[in-house]
């Protein structure tokens, strides 16, 4: 995807978003809401056309192509729903009999994800959960080479989250790409092999989250709590050290480079400080967007 | 057009477990032809008043099928609209369905259901219907499926500037009710004023209000060239404008 721009009437969308997805991986676009992630991606599923710009998704272009590409994509939409009293089964039904290639794990895929015993049941008899479950059932059904997953966990309990993220991982290792967008940094970081921070429409860097981390948050920070009075100077003298702040008996201890945790281990060490606790703070794709855009992903 | 049979019995399945739409759309018209037609005749199938002869010969069933098309375009206008609201027909353009096959899927749905309630009717009628029925079957259901079709175009229309499902419904009715006012069905068209003439000579279902009444009545297709061509004019004329205005989101 190289310099896509995509504008509604007056507001720009998205502009001169340039990226690649690699054969395999999991790829995810975070970002803020209204940051441009679904327009994005439904840029690249061929369902929206964008103003300027190339797209190329296995060769093909999304929206001239769009009904050959959809053979060997699969889809799950944001905000999605299905007819109110459409059955599990007959959804499943419909959608296997969509594609040229005979599909025929339906019900293999509803047993993965739980929903072989909903599979009577009415769509709006489903929870949020179980409905995003279908949609992602219907997403796989067509064995696709690509999976696009846009806020797949958005409203699920914390469960039902990691059991989706589980999935995913089960996507991937089936040699399958996966294209993603979410606003919560914690998925990000732990699903996605490498993602890219868009904000007001444009991409500001791209990477694994833990390049991410080490090029733009190089500080790491201990916090520990000591009566000790000497702990204080003896932090300050350590080379690694960037500056130290109290609260009390706590101190945080911001320092950068590899050796960073250890000298203040060995200080601690060398002057017998007495610690009543010790933790060591690594910052996340989290302060990776906060120092980007200046502000926190929430606001 | 791959999709479209499974698409159409699963919409058809999924119409007829909403038990009030079932009922309004087949029972209440069967219902109301049987029951009108009843009160107004005495035991024996006379007629309480006079003229009223020719009201149960062909009024009556003219009227309930031309209800029957407006209540399937109604619907059809409603269905889309809230669809579109709920993000399904996105979700459903989202996979191999090419979009006219799940716009065609609808129409299927609403031209079936209305064959099968005009099946009903004249079967019932058959049985219970003072006045015997002899109207040619056959070519008054290619009518009615026609008149439905064309004024199904309208209700794309209308589908596609009405935004949310709320007001479909109301703004449907809004714009069928008055139409069948001045369609001839209730008043002859040469009895209106002539301004409203002219508007009812414009509007479609003025057409199929002389359509269906004469093919009832036993007139030929060929007398009614010009309502048919009236009817196929304007159903070409405003799918083609739906196309250009229709909105999936």
């Amino acid at each position: 995807m190289s310099g896509v721009r995509k504008t509604y009437q007056q507001t720009v969308a998205v502009d001169e978003v340039t990226f690649e997805v690699q054969d395999g991986e999991i790829f995810g676009l975070i970002g803020p809401n209204g940051a441009g992630k679904t327009t994005t991606m439904e840029c690249v599923e061929g369902i929206r056309k964008p103003d300027r710009g190339a797209i190329a998704v296995l060769g093909l272009d999304p929206f001239r192509d769009v009904y050959q590409l959809q053979e060997r994509i699969g889809v799950q939409l944001q905000q999605a729903h299905l007819q109110k009293r459409i059955k599990v089964w007959e959804a499943m039904h419909l959608w296997a009999s969509l594609y040229k290639k005979p599909v025929s794990h339906g019900d293999r895929l509803l047993e993965q994800l739980g929903l072989a015993e909903k599979r009577n049941a009415w769509f709006m008899t489903l929870s949020g959960g179980q409905q995003q479950r279908l949609f992602i059932a219907l997403a796989l059904i067509n064995d696709p080479e690509v999976v696009f997953l846009d806020e797949l966990t958005t409203g699920l309990d914390p469960q039902a989250r990691r059991a989706i993220w589980e999935l995913v991982r089960g996507i991937r290792a089936r040699g399958k790409t996966v294209f993603m967008t979410t606003h919560l940094m914690e998925e990000a970081e732990r699903l996605c092999d490498r993602v890219a921070i868009i904000e007001h429409g444009r991409i500001i860097d791209v990477d694994a989250p833990r390049a991410l981390v080490e090029k733009h948050c190089p500080e790491r920070s201990v916090v520990l709590t000591t009566e000790d009075a000497r702990a204080e100077t003896c932090f300050r003298e350590l080379r690694s050290v960037v500056n130290v702040t109290r609260d009390a008996t706590q101190f945080t201890i911001h320092g950068r480079g590899d050796a960073f945790i250890t000298e203040v281990i060995q200080c601690l060490a060398e002057h017998q400080v007495r610690v009543g606790s010790f933790r060591t703070e690594q910052p996340t794709l989290e302060d990776v967007f906060l120092k980007l855009t200046g502000h926190s992903i929430r606001d | 057009m791959r999709g479209l049979f499974q698409l159409t019995w699963l919409e058809i399945k999924i119409f007829l477990r909403e038990p009030l739409g079932a009922i309004g759309t087949i029972a209440v018209p069967v219902a109301l032809f049987l029951l009108l037609g009843r009160s107004m005749t005495r035991a024996g199938g006379a007629p309480r008043t006079s003229g009223g002869l020719e009201f149960i010969q062909s009024g009556l069933p003219v009227m309930v099928s031309v209800f029957m098309a407006i209540s399937a375009v109604i619907s059809l206008i409603t269905i889309i609209s809230i669809y579109r609201e709920g993000g399904i027909l996105k979700r459903l353009r989202a996979t191999p369905l090419r979009p006219y096959t799940i716009l065609s899927a609808h129409v299927l749905v609403k031209l079936l259901l209305t064959a099968v309630t005009l099946t009903l009717m004249i079967l019932a009628g058959r049985r219970f219907y003072p006045a015997g029925l002899q109207a040619p079957v056959i070519s008054f259901a290619l009518a009615l499926l026609l008149s439905t079709l064309s004024i199904l175009s309208i209700g794309f229309v209308v589908a596609s500037l009405v935004r949310t499902a709320r007001f479909a419904q109301p703004v449907g009715a809004l714009m069928f009710y008055p139409m069948i006012g001045l369609s001839g069905l209730f008043v002859p068209v040469e009895a209106l004023p002539p301004a409203l003439q002219v508007i009812a000579r414009l509007l479609p279902m003025t057409y199929v209000v002389s359509l269906l009444r004469g093919i009832w009545i036993g007139e030929s297709w060929f007398a009614h060239l010009g309502d048919v061509a009236a009817l196929v004019i304007a159903g070409a004329v405003f799918v083609a404008l739906s196309a250009r205005l229709f909105r999936w989101e």
